[in-house]
């Protein structure tokens, strides 16, 4: 299935600086070209890893079950993530699960436009696994790591030798970056006082 | 931290002129940062420009340099990750192949505990032979680079000592970290072909050698782990595989006949370990890694260290 050597990197991003990466693009014209959303930290995403806090679940369908996921990172910010009938081992998970729970997701990212022409930004399910607490907590401190190490490179490139995302995300959403950096002092701050509030006990 | 890194290399080039030529640590300092910070070249080879310079300065071979007065890092195989460096190894002759230019005497593979990289050795530098299988200390080597792949040169000030011990050779394992982010098809529980000497995974009953065959149940994983920048496959042989998700061989054909269907095992491994973190050890072939040692990351985070970071941005 998907054992090609050019499997795509699943990118650690939390919610704020996902459903913020309205700009999606293609590398090539080909009709099966994979689809990148464009993080505004200037990196491409084709796929990301997420772990949270699955808070609800709902069939949002119409005609067939369509199921619609709200996993919450530290930050209380929110990744929606949907499952159809193509999806179906993440629709069943979703069906199945009672929230809350702890949950482990790899999907695509899939942008679509509202009716009043604001781009939403969710998740195309692969997989959903339910995992512990532990998982979580490295969870939020790699995808913090990864976060900064986005922002520092965003903020220190040159005008003239910056990454070609870098310049296509100052293009696209601006110079302003900061956002990104408190979601991940936010995220971690809450992760240690987690941490506190759990060994005072 | 580039600022600190090229001061560190300007100290090492000091030292390696210090004894034939009148300069001071702030002249290469400065000639560095002409290169890094004005031609916006890379560290390593303005490094390398700037031992030039003064090799020509001081009337010098790039062999009669050394490491500086306080001698070189004892490295071991695994460590050389530049060219370029002069370093002292500890290591054992695993091969010595025909030479194939007069220029080189020995030629061959040397190896420690961490792996096995390419030697070679220059007629001009007159030294004495390496035997096959035999350890020896060799200090004043320099590391080198060919697309991507390590050696090491012995030159004419490099010194042979053969040792008493033994140093052991270990294979190239790897060490490979993440989150496990897909199980690929051909996992779980599968069937192997019996033929003597063929191990090939059936597919619908067949085996692409030997046609349709009656296989013998294995378990394996074809994982895939995945930090954020980088995908390792990985493959998890029937022990690895069970030290993974709890579930024997046994275990595996009870529920596939239970459900008559086997892919039951792999739907439940899954469940067991996707979306988790883990570590994995162990030689690659081809693209995969193949584990003979994993771990599962559960231990206790450390989100200080990445606020100090944070906060300094």
């Amino acid at each position: 299935m998907s054992s090609t050597p050019t499997r795509e990197v699943a990118r650690r991003v939390f919610a704020r600086e996902f459903n913020d990466a309205s700009y999606t693009f293609k590398e090539s014209d080909d009709d099966r070209a994979p689809v990148y959303v464009l993080l505004p930290t200037g990196q491409r995403a084709n796929r990301v890893f997420v772990v949270g806090t699955l808070t609800e679940t709902e069939d949002v369908g119409e005609d067939s079950e369509y199921w619609q996921g709200r996993v919450v990172d530290p930050n209380g910010d929110t990744f929606f993530m949907y499952a159809g009938q193509y999806q179906p081992d993440a629709a069943s998970m979703l069906r199945d699960l009672e929230p809350p729970a702890y949950v482990a997701v790899v999907g695509k990212p899939r942008t679509y436009e509202t009716d009043e022409g604001d781009v939403n930004v969710s998740v195309r399910p692969e997989s959903i696994s339910q995992v512990d607490e532990a998982t979580r907590d490295r969870w939020v401190v790699e995808t913090a790591e990864r976060t900064l190490e986005r922002v520092q490179r965003f903020t220190e490139a040159e005008e003239a030798t910056a990454d070609e995302y870098v310049s296509m995300a100052r293009e696209e959403y601006g110079d302003d970056v900061d956002a990104y950096r408190r979601a991940a002092v936010g995220a971690l701050e809450s992760l240690q006082d987690e941490q506190a509030e759990a060994s005072a006990d | 931290m580039t600022e600190s890194d090229l001061r560190t290399d300007a100290v090492e080039i000091h030292e390696q002129f210090s004894d034939q030529l009148d300069i001071e640590v702030e002249d290469v300092v400065s000639r560095l940062e002409t290169l890094v910070d004005d031609y916006q070249v890379p560290l390593t080879e303005a490094r390398r420009s700037v031992v030039n310079t003064y090799l020509d300065e001081a009337g010098m071979d790039r062999e009669q340099l050394g490491g500086g007065g306080g001698g070189n890092d004892q490295v071991q195989v695994s460590d050389v990750d530049a060219p370029e460096e002069w370093v002292d190894m500890r290591v054992t002759v695993v091969e010595l192949w025909e030479p194939r230019a007069d220029a080189v005497a020995q030629v061959g593979l040397l190896g420690d505990e961490t792996g096995t990289i390419k030697f070679t050795k220059w007629s001009k530098s007159d030294l004495p032979e390496l035997e096959e299988g035999t350890s020896y200390a060799l200090r004043n080597v320099v590391t080198d680079e060919y697309q991507g792949q390590f050696s090491v040169k012995l030159n004419r000030t490099t010194v042979i000592e053969e040792l008493d011990e033994e140093i052991e050779v270990g294979d190239d394992s790897v060490e490979v970290e993440g989150a496990l982010v897909d199980i690929q098809s051909g996992s779980g529980l599968i069937k192997r072909c019996p033929e003597e000497d063929c191990t090939r995974v059936l597919q619908n009953g067949r085996c692409s050698e030997h046609g349709e065959v009656e296989g013998e149940f294995d378990l394996r994983i074809k994982g895939v782990l995945d930090d954020g920048e980088e995908v390792s496959e990985v493959i998890f042989d029937e022990d690895a595989t069970t030290e993974l998700t709890g579930i024997t061989l046994e275990e595996g054909k009870e529920m596939a006949m239970d459900a008559l269907d086997t892919t039951v095992v792999a739907d439940e491994m899954r469940q067991k370990i996707l979306g988790r973190y883990y570590r994995v050890t162990g030689p690659t072939f081809r693209r995969y890694v193949l584990a003979d040692d994993q771990e599962r990351l559960t231990g206790p985070v450390d989100a200080e260290r990445a606020l100090i970071k944070a906060r300094s941005i």
